[in-house]
């Protein structure tokens, strides 16, 4: 380093970030959605869960952009919710997975030992239980109720981050400046909070943007199961569901929805790729 | 390589007992008894229906005998299916569930390694981008979506094949279910062998064999091929439990009479010994192609021998 100062972490994230266009394009439409997501469902006429007789299963129009559904409902305002919905529930689940394998990993790593190996070895078992079956036996011996789904997602999804977030942390727990800080006196709570997780972060962010699609299909799965959101609130699973039992009068009930997924995952995915280069170079292709 | 078996079972044999525990738990935590809806069941019948399915013993008492008959390999009588023990829907249900996942599997595992191998060979050519974008693409498509979308393109537009049913020894019936349980691992095998083969192929034993004038194809077969095979055979283990799930889907899609749709209509019924069932018999076939693909990884890689 010379006199003039470093570029900081996030700039150079940034510069990295923006040479990709492919992770540009995906943050756009994931902005775009959310902005929709938000903003048509209090501008449109129309609302989720009120039937209009006159108006059952329309092609999409100038009225009904992309039609309405078997009981009249207009579609574009259920995918805005569903979107929602979906984002609502990746975002959310996602955070509680990501502070629940945080804490689990760097624990782990940084204590060592017994309590590692203790640790990890629950790591291990819970990796092998069926959890897919699992969720949905809960959730039909509880009932079906949205905070379980919620519950459910986010605590089987913080096993892949606990196992990075443990490696990160072993290897970041032998560096020199580590040693410096600890023969300087610095403390345990200290020691994590000043040291190792602003290390930690980039790794967790990426990891982060890789959990959400996971969640948002997970959540899609359970909904398209009739385990998820209740009627009449739809999430994008449920949209799905719909349309593939109208398939065959109405395409667009189907093709719509399963667009509007497929755009939210794949941007995540571009996304997440594109964070992987941007905030961790030395795993860069 | 006697080491490396004991110490897997030792995590096999737990995650088991975690597996058990929890369906015991659930089954008993439930609010109400699985008879509570049969209301004006006199409370003699119901008291003996009760100690047939031994509700009336202290519950470690019910804990053990649970444990007690699976060992035995007895999953308990469906509530549903009057008359009817789990084990015999299994015994219907599961072959098709082992013909149309194992299809699906050696499917995905031929042509997703096939592109792989063709793109990291053919890097930067149109070998390499358009399976890559459709591989990007197919990682994103859950199995819920692909499903009705097979069905809507093949079945209904085209009218090529049949959009659901069953009947065993007709492959027509046997072709959308199995490429829409086989999309998602044919994208995704393709793009790990991909990374795989470009990683092994850069490397300098390889360059050494280029170097004593073998023909490409000696040095991709005989030399090549194993290392880039690994990661796909570490991956057998979560693509297996994969596609159980995704066959809980295409088996409610396609109308398939397989363990999956049992599970699916016992848990709508809530008929708890038979989803119940089905969840333990999932957990001990991930943990056992799980401890299978350990040990082919083991035989494999001889490092992972040594270490452990």
């Amino acid at each position: 380093m010379t006199g003039s100062r470093a570029e900081g972490l996030w700039a150079q994230a940034w510069r990295r970030l923006r040479r990709r266009p492919a992770a540009l394009v995906a943050l756009a439409t994931l902005g775009l959605i959310a902005l929709l997501a938000l903003l048509v469902p209090l501008l449109s006429p129309f609302d989720f869960a009120t039937p209009d007789w006159d108006a059952l299963r329309q092609r999409p129009s100038g009225e009904h952009w992309f039609g309405t559904d078997a009981l009249g409902r207009d579609l574009l305002v259920r995918i805005m919710w569903g979107c929602r919905i979906s984002l609502l529930v990746g975002l959310a689940a996602s955070l509680i997975s990501v502070l629940i394998g945080v804490l689990w990993g760097a624990t782990a790593g940084y204590v060592g030992g017994k309590t590692d190996s203790l640790l990890m070895r629950t790591v291990d078992v819970l990796y092998s239980v069926p959890f897919i079956p699992l969720v949905i036996v809960l959730t039909v011996l509880f009932g079906r109720s949205f905070l379980l789904v919620f519950v459910a997602i986010g605590a089987v999804s913080w096993l892949d981050v606990a196992r990075i977030v443990r490696g990160q942390t072993l290897s970041l727990k032998n560096r020199e400046f580590i040693e410096a800080a600890r023969a300087l006196g610095v403390g345990n709570a200290t020691m994590i909070r000043r040291h190792l997780l602003p290390n930690l972060l980039g790794i967790v962010i990426i990891y982060a943007t890789l959990t959400v699609p996971a969640v948002i299909i997970f959540e899609a799965f359970l909904s398209f199961l009739g385990l998820g959101v209740h009627a009449p609130l739809a999430s994008l699973g449920t949209l799905v569901a719909d349309g593939a039992h109208h398939l065959k009068s109405d395409p667009h009930l189907l093709t719509i929805p399963a667009l509007f997924l497929t755009l939210i995952i794949v941007s995540f995915g571009y996304l997440g790729d594109g964070l992987r280069d941007a905030l961790d170079p030395h795993e860069a292709r | 390589m006697l080491r490396f078996i004991l110490r897997r079972l030792s995590i096999a044999i737990p995650t088991l007992l975690v597996i058990v525990t929890l369906a015991f738990t659930l089954l008993h935590a439930t609010p109400g008894g699985p008879f509570d809806t049969a209301k004006h069941m006199p409370a003699a019948i119901l008291k003996s229906i009760e100690a047939q399915y031994h509700l009336d013993e202290p519950l470690w008492r019910q804990y053990l005998r649970y444990l007690g008959s699976l060992l035995r390999g007895d999953l308990g009588p469906s509530f549903q299916y009057r008359n009817t023990s789990v084990n015999e829907l299994i015994r219907v249900g599961f072959p098709v569930d082992v013909l149309v996942g194992g299809l699906a599997l050696l499917v995905a595992m031929l042509i997703g390694g096939a592109l792989g191998l063709t793109a990291a060979v053919r890097r930067d050519t149109g070998w390499d981008h358009v399976p890559m974008f459709f591989a990007s693409l197919g990682v994103a498509v859950p199995v819920f979506v692909v499903a009705p979308l097979l069905i809507l393109i093949f079945a209904v537009q085209l009218q090529w094949l049949p959009s659901g049913d069953w009947h065993w020894g007709e492959p027509r019936y046997l072709v959308l279910p199995v490429t829409a349980l086989a999309l998602p691992f044919i994208a995704y095998i393709a793009r790990m062998t991909r990374g795989a083969a470009i990683e092994v192929l850069a490397s300098p034993y390889i360059r050494t064999a280029r170097a004593k004038g073998l023909a490409p194809t000696t040095i991709l077969l005989r030399h090549a091929l194993r290392p880039i095979l690994m990661p796909l055979v570490s991956y057998l283990g979560p693509a297996f439990a994969g596609v159980l799930t995704g066959s809980i889907i295409v088996e409610s899609v396609f109308g398939l009479p397989g363990i999956g749709r049992y599970f699916l209509v016992g848990a709508i019924n809530r008929d708890y010994t038979l989803v119940v069932g089905i969840t333990v018999l999932y957990g001990v076939l991930i943990i056992a192609f799980n401890l299978l693909a350990d040990l082919c990884y083991a035989w494999l890689d001889p490092r992972v021998r040594l270490q452990a």
